[in-house]
């Protein structure tokens, strides 16, 4: 029986009807959920004040990442070290107690597994091609690199998948963001998605799910993939995704909670139908040709106010619509930059490399060979590296990364979300500027009145050791 | 949730675009484990400036928020739409919102209302004069006292949701049995799908 050519996005959204309503509201099949501190206390004294249980304890994870301080866990003797604040150790311990209470599986914050949830997830193999995967955490999109269908939601809908398995839902409009040709030298993953999103804008995947596609995204890493999809969200959209093949294939093969055996085999052929067909339409579509994309940097308070790294701060003026005047002379303001400026002249104090979108063992490599045998600038007074998770951060210290860091004036810390989100004790002091590879550079995002930058791994070592925004093709 | 079926009141004159959550309740105000209390971090940052529209006494107690583009946009922290009720919002205006966010305030009881920018902007100009505007969910309309009428779509589900203060989570569980049928299907043809940290 022929059928209508279908995007990857609209197979999987298929797969997972579980019923139709009358009204256009499908009700979808959640396959794997992830639990954090943060946006699921009140989802659970929910289902405690109603009597409801979890259907399906076994397709939620739990673990605690936004709040924890990402200092030493255990003291000399080995003992855990308690969370200074009461707020936040409040919120820990009800997740500690909350997931085991209802039959989740927990991984504590001195586990060597621990980490940030979209780093943990595709690390142990519970993110897997083809699934719907959701988390209260907007960076759920992360987990589309891995081909999955993968959004953020609140909290109402935590509850609700934790009830049912499943969530009410709208269907998207399939988006295709096609990128030919090769990325220059010094060019990453992380530059090519700000770069799309300067280029789309921050509402531009509004309704829509992306699906990146062209040469430039099957010759990714899994973790280059993961970067890019984990900011879709910052584009508006409510998922991104990459269709799966032997390069994801090879990285989950024997993951902890990935299939095995003959469910392997047969789950590899199932992934292997997971791509958009031939002649398949998409609602929108944007071509980028990657010999365009150069390192980018934010200027200003969204994440679409991108320009090259050898760009000029921009003029107000510059922009087309009225709003956007309004909201750059805001930005400016708030960023303290005078339009004209290089960008390479704009000083930096602060470094942060980490966040759910620059964390992995790869995004550690590519700053430290840029860092190795240098040291951070006199002006930069605090620089940071924080694993995206235990495992993360062992993989690391085998390579000797962490000397790397150490030796050029870095602190290497414990895993966590850390100063992507002025959550937790890492901020950014008021007025002080800093190159991060996290996500969002939103006014008070790293802290009160702290200015971000966001920029690849790469170029925050650039940015460490030079004491500004640097080019990195200048370094290597 | 409340239901919510016709507001009318003044409207606070927001108008700027790309409000992200972080904006609306900045990240040290979600480490609470309650749902309430939340309008008191409300928009912190804008209300640090002098003369915002947030504590301007001509807006106090406003039951709507017009806004700019992409409102909402950022992290899916259900507390926004928490803090937007502490506040006693009950409607935002706005040209376009972020998925997760429209989302968020509906199962709140908040109702997202989308309209071209012009009548965004003309409404900007009725609230900044201090008049009321009236926004009906059951004729899904958006009227002045000058006699302006803007029509907006919303969702049927979402309608029905808002007008009866339904929660979703005790509808859907009266689907069980259709669900306990789609995970038996699954289970016998991709056990490994069902497996989760089983595995």
């Amino acid at each position: 029986m022929a059928s209508r050519p279908r995007t990857l996005y609209e197979k999987i959204w298929d797969a997972h009807v579980v019923e139709m309503r009358d009204d256009g509201t499908a009700l979808i099949y959640i396959d794997r959920h992830l639990v954090h501190e943060v946006t699921s206390p009140q989802a659970f004294e929910a289902l405690k004040v109603a009597g409801r249980p979890v259907r399906r304890p076994e397709l939620t994870l739990a673990v605690p990442d936004h709040n924890l301080p990402t200092t030493a866990r255990l003291d000399a003797k080995g003992a855990p070290v308690p969370i200074a604040d009461p707020e936040s150790a409040a919120q820990l311990a009800a997740l500690e107690v909350n997931a085991p209470a209802f039959g989740i599986r927990y991984i504590p914050a001195t586990a060597k597994e621990q980490g940030i949830v979209h780093v943990v997830g595709p690390e142990q193999g519970f993110s897997l091609p083809g699934t719907t995967i959701v988390c209260g955490d907007s960076h759920t999109a992360c987990h589309g690199g891995l081909g999955a269908l993968a959004f953020g939601i609140g909290t109402s809908e935590v509850e609700h998948v934790l009830a049912t398995q499943t969530l009410l839902l709208q269907q998207s409009k399939p988006m295709e963001v096609r990128v030919d040709g090769d990325l220059g030298p010094g060019v990453s993953a992380k530059d090519l998605i700000l770069h799309i999103i300067g280029r789309i804008g921050a509402a531009g995947g509004s309704g829509y799910v992306i699906e990146y596609r062209g040469r430039v995204f099957e010759r990714m890493t899994i973790e280059e993939r993961l970067t890019v999809c984990n900011m879709s969200i910052e584009a508006g959209a409510r998922a991104g995704l990459i269709a799966p093949d032997d390069t994801t294939f090879a990285y989950l093969n024997g993951r902890p909670m990935a299939p095995q055996g003959t469910e392997w085999d047969a789950a590899v052929a199932y992934w292997r139908t997971l791509h958009s067909d031939e002649g398949a339409v998409f609602a929108k579509s944007v071509t980028i040709n990657a010999a365009d994309v150069e390192p980018s940097v934010t200027w200003g308070t969204s994440p679409e106010d991108v320009v090259p790294i050898g760009g000029l701060v921009p003029h107000p003026e510059d922009f087309a619509d009225e709003s956007k005047r309004v909201a750059a002379q805001k930005s400016l303001d708030y960023m303290g930059l005078v339009p004209g400026t290089p960008m390479t002249e704009v000083p930096i104090e602060n470094v942060f490399i980490g966040s759910c979108t620059n964390s992995r063992i790869e995004d550690l490599r590519a700053a430290a060979a840029v860092l190795k045998g240098r040291c951070k600038a006199d002006n930069v007074r605090w620089a940071i590296v924080v694993p995206g998770s235990g495992l993360v951060k062992a993989q690391a210290e085998e390579e000797g990364l962490d000397k790397v860091f150490i030796d050029a004036g870095f602190e290497w810390r414990e895993p966590g979300c850390s100063a992507c989100l002025g959550m937790n004790p890492d901020k950014v002091p008021a007025g002080e500027r800093c190159a991060s590879t996290s996500n969002r550079n939103f006014v008070g995002r790293q802290g009160p009145g702290a200015r971000t930058h966001l920029v690849s791994p790469a170029m925050a070592a650039a940015a460490a050791v030079t004491g500004r925004l640097a080019d990195v093709r200048e370094l290597v | 949730m409340q239901p919510l079926t016709r507001v009318e009141g003044r409207a606070i004159p927001l108008g700027l675009k790309n409000v992200d959550t972080d904006i609306i309740i900045p990240a040290k105000w979600l480490k609470t484990i309650s749902r309430e209390g939340l309008g008191a971090g409300a928009f912190e940052v804008l209300r640090a400036e002098p003369g915002n529209v947030f504590d301007d006494p001509a807006y106090q107690g406003a039951p709507i928020l017009i806004a700019g583009d992409n409102y909402g946009c950022g992290s899916s922290r259900e507390h926004a739409a928490w803090a937007m009720l502490d506040l006693g919002i009950r409607v935002v205006i706005a040209p376009s919102f972020s998925d997760i966010h429209s989302g968020n305030a509906v199962k709140n009881g908040i109702l997202p209302v989308v309209l071209p920018q012009e009548a965004v902007d003309r409404l900007l100009e009725v609230a900044r004069e201090g008049l009321e505007i009236t926004v009906d969910l059951e004729a899904q309309t958006v009227t002045t006292p000058y006699q302006d009428r803007f029509a907006f779509e919303i969702d049927p589900f979402r309608k029905h949701c808002l007008l009866n203060g339904l929660d979703e989570v005790g509808l859907t569980m009266a689907r069980g049995e259709a669900i306990g049928a789609f995970e038996a299907s699954r289970t016998a043809a991709q056990p490994w799908l069902m497996r989760g940290t089983a595995a």
